[in-house]
C-alpha cells in the first residue's frame, strides 16, 4: 500500500488484511513491552492543520510503538498560519526526510493533492480531510465491531450481514463517509438517520438506506448504532432549530437506548456531547465501545503505518 | 501615425488568401488590406499581395469574446491587456470584452479609457472594456454608468462579473438606467447565500467528495428573477456563463415570452463535466462550476436551438500558486481564449449540432451585436473590416503549454487531444497570427500605430 487516502479505494481483501494486521498489533499491546522495532529509523510526521489532540496522540502512540521517530507539526502558530502553502510545507518535510506523513486538513482532498503532487515522496495517511474521509477512524470502527461480534475468531472475517445505523450530521461527517465505503465493502448493511438538512442533497450513489426517523431505525433492531458528533454551530446555519429539538428528535436518549437489543453495540467517534446526541446511560453502558474504539485506534494506525512504511517504498511504488 | 502624408492603407501590406472555405461552405479567394476586405472571388490577382494558401482552411469573421478577464490594471502577474490580447489572437479572436474586476475596478471613465488605450497600443485585438455595475463591484451603489458610456471607451456592457448583483432593487435600477444609452447588464447569476463557500456542483459527487455544493437553483433563481425584472422595466439583460439545464429552460421560457434577454455559455461548460473534480485537481475549479453530463447536453441543445445566443470564454488567468494547492484554497477560473474554437469544435461541431455558419453567429456576429461593437462581427464580404481568422478543421493536436500565448497556464485542456487549429488571424488588415504563430508584440504594436514592417 503506497498511501491511505480513503476507504473507497480499499478492496475487501486489503481491508481485511489491514484489520488482521491490527489484530497482531493489538496483541503487542498486551505485552509488558508494548514496542516493535519494525519502523526503527523511519520518520513519521504528524502534519495537523486542524487541532485534534485525540487523533494526533493516537497516531503518535502507534508510530512510537513501531519505533519510528515522530515529529509533530501543528500548523497553528507555525509558518503555515503566516501564509505558507501546503506545497512549501510538504517540500520542507521532504527535505527533512519524512518517510510518512499523517495529515489532518480542513480542506477535503488535501491528502490526495499531497499524494499526487510530487512535492514529497513520503507515504501519506489521511487523518481526516474536511468533510471527505477519515479512513483510520472507519477502520478502527470496523475493527471494533468485528471484535465485538467475532471475538478471538475475528481474523479473516468481514462484517457480512451486520446492520449498522449511523445517526447525526452525515453531511459534514468524514467519519460517516469513510464508514459508508468500508462497512459496505466488508458486507455490512448501512442505514443513515439524520434530519434532511444534514444529509447530502443527492445520495443516489451511496450504497445505503436513509431515514429521517430514529425511532423506526431503533425499532428495526440494528446490530450497531453509531452516533455522530453534532456541532452546535450548525444550529446557527439553520440546519436545525435548536440543540434541544435536535436532542429530542435525533439523540440516543435513555428511552431509545433501552429499546435496543441487549447485544447491540453503541459507538461514538468522540468527542461526545453527552446529553445532546448521546445520553450518559448509553455512553457508559456495557454496550458502548467508546473506549475500545480509542484503544483499537492505536492498533489500526500501527497496521496502517506498518503497511505503508515497512519494506522498500521504491518497490511498493511500482505496485500502486 | 501617417508618414509623409501617405494614407495608412497605402503603407500597409496587402494580402491574398487563396482558396479559403467560407462558413456557408463556398470556396473563395480573399484580398484584404488595412482598408478592409477588398475583393472576393475565384482566381484573384496576387499582384502586390502576400499570398496565404488557405486550401482546406475555414475563413471565419474575427471571433468576438464578450467575456474575458485581462486582469490589468491590478493583477498583472496573472495577465496584462497585452498578454491577454496575444492569447486572444492565438485563439482567432479580433475583439475581446474586458471584464471589470480589475484593481482599481473598471467603474469609472478613467479606468475604462486606460484599458481601452492599453488595448490600442497592444494592437492585437479590439479591447472593449466592460463597466462595473456598482462601485468597486461591491453591490452597494451604482457606478457612473453614464460617464463610462459617454467616455472614449463607449461602454455598453456593464457587469459585476465575479459577483452577482444580488440586490433586486439595485438590479432593477441598473437595468432601467442603461436604457438611456442602449446598454445591457451582463449578470453573473449566483445567489450568494445559497453558494456560501461553494466549491463544486451540488450533486451526488459533491456529497461523496465532501466539497460544499453549488446548487443549480442558485443560478436559476437569479435568472428567473432577472428576466422578470427585465420584462418589468423593458430593458435588456445578458446572462453570463449559463451552466445548468434548468437555466436553459428559464431562458427559453423568457424568450418565448418576448423578454429581451441574451445568454452565453462557456466552451468549458460545453465540454467538461464535474467528474474531472474527482482528483481534486484545482485546474478544474471554476465558477460557475463544471456540471453534470445532463447539464452539458442541455447547454449544447440550448446553443443549437438559439436559446443560448453565444459562446464566451470567461478566460480567467491565475498564477501557478493559485492552482498549485488544496482545492478549497484554489482560485476559480480557467484560461480559455487560446482553446475556445477547438473546444467548441469538439463539443458542438464534431457532434453535428452546429455548423460553421452557426459558429460565425455564436462566436462573432451575435457577441458583437449584444455588445454594440461596431467594426466587428461582420460577414466576410467586400467592404467589411479586415477582421478574420483562418482555421484548419482537419488538424488534431495534443493541447500543450506551447498552445498558450498569455501569461498564465491554468488551462484544463493541457494534454487533452483537441480538434482543429487557428492558422492565421487578421486584425485591421494585418496578421496577428501567421502559420499558427503569434507575431511579436513589437511588430504588432508598430502595425497598430501605422508603421510599416518589412520582412
Amino acid at each position: 500500500m503506497r498511501h491511505l487516502l480513503s476507504t473507497k479505494d480499499l478492496s475487501r481483501d486489503e481491508a481485511i488484511n489491514l484489520l488482521d494486521i491490527a489484530e497482531d498489533m493489538a496483541d503487542v499491546a498486551e505485552r509488558e513491552v508494548k514496542k516493535l522495532p519494525t519502523l526503527r529509523g523511519k520518520t513519521v510526521v504528524n502534519l495537523f492543520f486542524e487541532d485534534s489532540t485525540r487523533t494526533r496522540i493516537s497516531f503518535e502512540a502507534a508510530a512510537k510503538r513501531l519505533s519510528a521517530d515522530v515529529i509533530n507539526f501543528s500548523a497553528k502558530g507555525s509558518s503555515v498560519s503566516k501564509g505558507e502553502s501546503l506545497k512549501d510545507t510538504a517540500q520542507t518535510l521532504a527535505a527533512i526526510g519524512a518517510d510518512g506523513v499523517v495529515i489532518r486538513h480542513p480542506a477535503s482532498g488535501a491528502p490526495a493533492v499531497l499524494a499526487a503532487s510530487g512535492w514529497i515522496d513520503a507515504g501519506i495517511i489521511n487523518a481526516g480531510d474536511g468533510t471527505h474521509e477519515h479512513p483510520t477512524q472507519a477502520l478502527l470502527d470496523a475493527f471494533t465491531i468485528r471484535r465485538r461480534i467475532h471475538g478471538q475468531a475475528s481474523r479473516g472475517t468481514g462484517l457480512d450481514g451486520v446492520s449498522v445505523t449511523i445517526v447525526g450530521d452525515v453531511l459534514h461527517s468524514r467519519v460517516a463517509r469513510s464508514n459508508l465505503w468500508l462497512l459496505t465493502t466488508l458486507g455490512a448493511d448501512v442505514t443513515f438517520v439524520a434530519p434532511p438538512t444534514l444529509l447530502p442533497s443527492d445520495t443516489s450513489l451511496w450504497p445505503a438506506r436513509f431515514s429521517f426517523d430514529l425511532d423506526d431505525a431503533i425499532d428495526a433492531g440494528p446490530d450497531v448504532v453509531m452516533m455522530l458528533r453534532i456541532q452546535t454551530e450548525r444550529m446557527h446555519a439553520a440546519f436545525f432549530p435548536s440543540s434541544r429539538e435536535y436532542s429530542r428528535v435525533w439523540g440516543l436518549d435513555d428511552a431509545r437506548f433501552r429499546r435496543l437489543g441487549p447485544a447491540s453495540i453503541v459507538m461514538h467517534p468522540g468527542p461526545m456531547n453527552r446529553g445532546l446526541e448521546i445520553s450518559s446511560a448509553a455512553a457508559d453502558s456495557a454496550n458502548s465501545t467508546v473506549l475500545e474504539q480509542v484503544t483499537n485506534g492505536v492498533s489500526v494506525r500501527m497496521a496502517a503505518l506498518y503497511l505503508l512504511l515497512s519494506g522498500d517504498r521504491k518497490e511498493s511504488k511500482n505496485v500502486d | 501615425m501617417s508618414i509623409d502624408g501617405l494614407q495608412q492603407h497605402e503603407l500597409q501590406e496587402r494580402w491574398l488568401i487563396r482558396g479559403a472555405t467560407l462558413p456557408d461552405g463556398t470556396s473563395t479567394d480573399i484580398r484584404l488590406d488595412g482598408r478592409g476586405i477588398t475583393e472576393l472571388g475565384i482566381g484573384l490577382s496576387q499582384s502586390g499581395a502576400s499570398v496565404i494558401d488557405a486550401e482546406g482552411l475555414i475563413a471565419l469573421p474575427g471571433l468576438v469574446d464578450l467575456h474575458a478577464h485581462l486582469r490589468e490594471p491590478g493583477y498583472e502577474h496573472s495577465e496584462t491587456v497585452l498578454s491577454g490580447s496575444r492569447a486572444a489572437a492565438r485563439g482567432g479572436f479580433t475583439s475581446v470584452f474586458a471584464m471589470a474586476n480589475t484593481l482599481p475596478a473598471q467603474d469609472t471613465a478613467g479606468v475604462v479609457e486606460q484599458v481601452l488605450a492599453l488595448g490600442e497600443s497592444a494592437g492585437y485585438v479590439d479591447v472593449q472594456p466592460i463597466g462595473a455595475v456598482t462601485v468597486g463591484l461591491a453591490g452597494k451603489q451604482l457606478a457612473e454608468l453614464g460617464a463610462m458610456a459617454s467616455s472614449k471607451a463607449r461602454v455598453r456592457v456593464f457587469s459585476d462579473d465575479g459577483f452577482c448583483v444580488s440586490d433586486p432593487l439595485l438590479m432593477r435600477r441598473a437595468l432601467e438606467y442603461v436604457k438611456a444609452f442602449d446598454g445591457v447588464i451582463a449578470q453573473h447569476s449566483q445567489e450568494p447565500r445559497l453558494t456560501e463557500n461553494a466549491q463544486m456542483n451540488e450533486g451526488a459527487l459533491s456529497g461523496e467528495l465532501g466539497l460544499v455544493g453549488w446548487p443549480a437553483v442558485a443560478e436559476e433563481s437569479i435568472i428567473a428573477r432577472d428576466v422578470l425584472l427585465a420584462e418589468h422595466v423593458g430593458s435588456r439583460l445578458h446572462v453570463c456563463h449559463v451552466s445548468t439545464a434548468g437555466s436553459v429552460d428559464v431562458i427559453r421560457w423568457a424568450k418565448a415570452r418576448g423578454i429581451n434577454v441574451t445568454a452565453e455559455v462557456t466552451p468549458h461548460h460545453l465540454l467538461l463535466t464535474e467528474d474531472l473534480v474527482r482528483g481534486y485537481d484545482a485546474r478544474f475549479k471554476v465558477n460557475p462550476p463544471l456540471r453534470s453530463r445532463e447539464d452539458v447536453q442541455a447547454l449544447r441543445a440550448g446553443l443549437a436551438d438559439g436559446t443560448i445566443d453565444i459562446v464566451a470564454t470567461d478566460h480567467a488567468p491565475h498564477p501557478v500558486e493559485s492552482k498549485d494547492c488544496e482545492w478549497d484554497a484554489a482560485a476559480n477560473g480557467m484560461v480559455g481564449l487560446e482553446s475556445a474554437l477547438s473546444v467548441v469544435h469538439a463539443a458542438v461541431v464534431a457532434t453535428g449540432l452546429l455548423d460553421w455558419a452557426d459558429i460565425e453567429r455564436v462566436l462573432s456576429r451575435t457577441p458583437a451585436r449584444i455588445g454594440r461593437l461596431v467594426g466587428q462581427g461582420n460577414p466576410i464580404a467586400v467592404g467589411s473590416p479586415a477582421e478574420l481568422t483562418l482555421y484548419d478543421p482537419a488538424a488534431t493536436r495534443v493541447f500543450g503549454r506551447e498552445d498558450l500565448a498569455g501569461t498564465s497556464t491554468n488551462s484544463p485542456y493541457l494534454s487533452m487531444t483537441l480538434p482543429g487549429e487557428v492558422r492565421a488571424t487578421f486584425h485591421r488588415g494585418y496578421p496577428t497570427v501567421l502559420d499558427g504563430v503569434v507575431r511579436s508584440s513589437l511588430e504588432i504594436a508598430d502595425q497598430a500605430s501605422g508603421v510599416v514592417v518589412h520582412g
